[in-house]
């Protein structure tokens, strides 16, 4: 996070028609995001439960393999770092360095998902082989949206970057701030993620 | 960096439709929100109130006589769906928080006024949706808990559309939620601290909590149970290996705190009327809050009291049992403290002060047999009986929906300039407050007496209370016709209402009815003491 809250200041502008205040954008968001992860809870309830109390024939139960979700995760603390070094470069004005930094960033996420596909097609199970398969692919393919939507936001707001004097600005920081906390919380959701369907 | 306000720009009254029209328009105005909100609501609140009748002519005699047995089932599911999707919990969070709060905060608008005009337009999209699935190829039938396996077995394009209109009316209320909270949180004029907030603001919080950490894991439940049924996979399908306790879980953890998201607000709004006409402070402002927020914490650890019957282990149910009762408590100090309000209070006699106190009486017979309904023993014996379908009533109907009215009968003069006509507005109350007793009090003694819920058939020993019961639904839907005259005449013809026609002391009163755009001419005043009654009485006015 560069700064969560851009300014303080509530700045006093009484004309009749005219008030101005403080930006709370970035607080809606992080209620938002709270709302969202009550979601993942919800799943994550229901997964621990069936893994209680619905235990699987000795047949069905599978052996995940670890190389392709332990690299994903490294993929997506490594993006975190980057996406905060774009917040960095963009305060201190170079937008073409922020620029870089976010094109690698999305770099990272699209090559997370190109795992992820990869992953799903070499699984021996697919979704309606049995409870566990199901919540794997409802847990995973979940999170994976949340990369989508993410990597998606991280271009347009590179794209926004990209235009000196435009949307993106040292001045204007929200939205590369609102996409960063979104990003953060999806890899969040993912170590959570990892460590409770890979390692538990 | 600060966000610019500009209602000229948003809401530029030359660009915006006049009149009515400017209702059917995409406004950024809370205040026209909210009335959007309202009217929205009440046609749904006509088209659920159809379908109760129609419930309720099915049951005036034993056999299923009047619908085909699939047609009431689809009947029963609708109406519950409308009642609490489309009309209780947009109203009391929707209507009245985006009208008020805002006033309260000392605010021009809503935190986030666009997040609040969609959160307000997927309702009607969504809720005509649901309506219309009756049409296609028969509506939902598995009830308003849409428990599978009942659900993935009955026809399923009805339960998919179902399942995608709660989604999205889902979705809205977090929309709305999160909007109160910034509101209320972050958009206090200077120098309004938390404490000297009237008390539907604090019930507006607790209320948005609930929905922010409690509507997303329904929202989750619903995408898992719609995979079930199209892709075929086995989260809630035994036959599979699934697990339907694991959707009651899920489902109970949204649908309990659904209750006090209808039940919280009108909290809120009850404390605001009380005092106005009964010229007294609210009694113990401080306990209220706390109440609040107690009964916030306690919503959310209470749910598997829902499924004492499903099989949960004995600690689960002592648990469950021992947190339910203590909701009691906060509850009980809200109760005392509205009464302690009236105690010796100058109490006029009109219709918003008759509904409030409708409200307190059936809030406390529900509250009672919700306690009993608690103990283990007693719910394994009422379970799934006519006793439940009392107390629900009691709870979201003679609590809930009176006070919807009596915030009509209240905030009307402040809406639209004009009074409501009182004569007709005590007309409404009787026959409501009568109906709904003889509608619902019956139906104590139908569950006890073992009277199965969700069924177009019974014993036929039970059909002369069920008359009595049919009789009572009967003078409830008539009595929406005194108040549809009442308003529709007082809209036409009204006596003037003037600013402050109740003397109250909250800020909305401060400004002209009805309001400007940008709620206040100039700079907005500053309330101290939203219940300063208390000096009328002293100076013996």
């Amino acid at each position: 996070m560069t700064t969560l809250d851009s300014s303080k200041e509530i700045q006093k502008n009484n004309s009749e028609a005219n008030e101005t205040h403080e930006d709370f954008r970035m607080f809606g968001l992080i209620t938002f995001l709270i709302a969202d992860g009550m979601t993942f809870a919800g799943f994550f309830a229901a997964y621990l439960t069936y893994k209680a109390v619905n235990p699987l024939p000795d047949g069905a139960i599978y052996e995940l393999e670890l190389p392709i979700p332990t690299l994903n995760t490294i993929l997506l603390l490594i993006s975190s770092a980057t996406f905060h070094k774009a917040g960095k470069a963009l305060l201190k004005d170079k937008n073409s360095e922020s620029q870089k930094w976010l094109f690698f960033t999305a770099f990272l996420g699209i090559i997370f998902l190109i795992c992820q596909l990869f992953e799903y097609f070499h699984l021996p199970f697919g979704l309606t082989d049995n409870l566990f398969a199901s919540t794997f692919y409802a847990l995973t393919g979940f999170h994976g949206l949340h990369v989508t939507l993410g990597t998606l936001m991280i271009l347009i707001i590179a794209w926004q970057s990209r235009i000196k004097g435009g949307r993106l600005t040292s001045q204007n920081m929200f939205p590369l701030e609102a996409v960063e906390l979104y990003w953060h919380f999806v890899d969040g959701i993912w170590v959570i993620l990892f460590i409770i369907l890979y390692l538990l | 960096m600060t966000i610019s306000i500009d209602p000229q720009k948003t809401n530029n009254e030359s660009l915006q439709p006049k009149g009515w029209l400017r209702y059917f328009s995409f406004s950024l105005d809370h205040k026209v929100i909210g009335i959007q909100y309202l009217v929205c609501g009440f046609l749904f609140y006509l088209i659920g109130g159809t379908l109760a009748s129609a419930i309720r002519i099915e049951l005036a005699s034993p056999m299923s006589d009047f619908m085909p047995r699939d047609v009431y089932n689809q009947v029963l599911t609708l109406h519950g769906t409308i009642m609490i999707f489309l009309w209780i919990v947009p109203v009391v969070n929707g209507a009245f928080g985006n009208y008020l709060i805002p006033f309260y905060v000392g605010a021009r608008d809503m935190a986030f006024p666009r997040l609040n005009a969609v959160a307000f337009w997927l309702i009607p999209p969504s809720g005509l949706m649901l309506v219309a699935s009756y049409f296609v190829d028969g509506a939902a039938q598995a009830g308003w808990t849409a428990y599978p396996p009942l659900s993935i077995t009955t026809p399923q394009s009805g339960q998919i559309i179902w399942i995608l209109s709660v989604l999205l009316l889902g979705g809205s209320s977090i929309f709305g939620g999160i909007n109160f909270i910034a509101t209320i949180i972050k958009l206090r004029r200077p120098g309004l601290k938390l404490m000297k907030l009237p008390m539907y603001c604090w019930a507006m919080l607790g209320t948005s909590l609930l929905v922010v950490l409690s509507t997303p894991v329904l929202a989750g439940t619903l995408i898992l149970l719609s995979f079930d049924i199209i892709a075929n996979t086995g989260f809630f399908n035994p036959v599979l290996g699934g697990n339907v306790v694991v959707y009651q879980h899920l489902f109970w953890f949204y649908s309990h705190p659904a209750v006090y998201i209808m039940v919280l607000p009108a909290f809120g709004l009850v404390s605001e009327i009380l005092p106005v006409h009964a010229r007294k402070p609210l009694f113990g402002y401080t306990t209220m809050v706390f109440s609040i927020m107690g009964i916030v914490v306690l919503g959310l650890v209470v749910w598997a009291h829902h499924m004492f019957t499903s099989g949960t282990p004995p600690w689960m149910r002592l648990f469950f049992t021992i947190a339910t009762a203590f909701i009691a408590v906060p509850t009980g100090i809200k109760f005392f403290n509205w009464v302690a309000t009236l105690w010796g209070g100058k109490i006029s006699i009109n219709s918003a002060m008759l509904f409030s106190c409708g409200f307190i009486i059936n809030f406390v017979f529900g509250g009672i047999t919700g306690v009993a309904l608690a103990q283990v023993p007693f719910d394994i014996h009422v379970h799934d009986t006519y006793f439940v379908v009392a107390h629900f009533h009691y709870i979201v109907y003679g609590g809930t929906v009176f006070i919807i009215f009596s915030s009509i009968y209240h905030w009307f003069p402040k809406v639209t300039g004009k009074m409501l006509k009182e004569k007709l507005g005590i007309l409404h109350f009787i026959i409501t407050f009568i109906g709904f007793n003889l509608c619902f009090a019956p139906q104590h003694w139908l569950g006890l007496n073992g009277m199965p819920r969700r069924v177009a058939e019974y014993d036929p020993q039970f059909q002369f209370v069920n008359q009595i019961s049919s009789l009572g639904a009967l003078l409830m839907a008539m009595s929406t016709i005194p108040f549809l005259i009442n308003v529709y005449l007082s809209v036409r013809n009204g006596k003037d209402a003037g600013d402050n026609p109740w003397n109250a002391l909250t800020p909305e009163w401060l400004t002209s009815s009805p309001p400007p755009v940008e709620n206040w001419e100039g700079e907005a005043p500053l309330v101290e003491e939203p219940y300063g009654y208390g000096k009328e009485i002293t100076e013996g006015k």
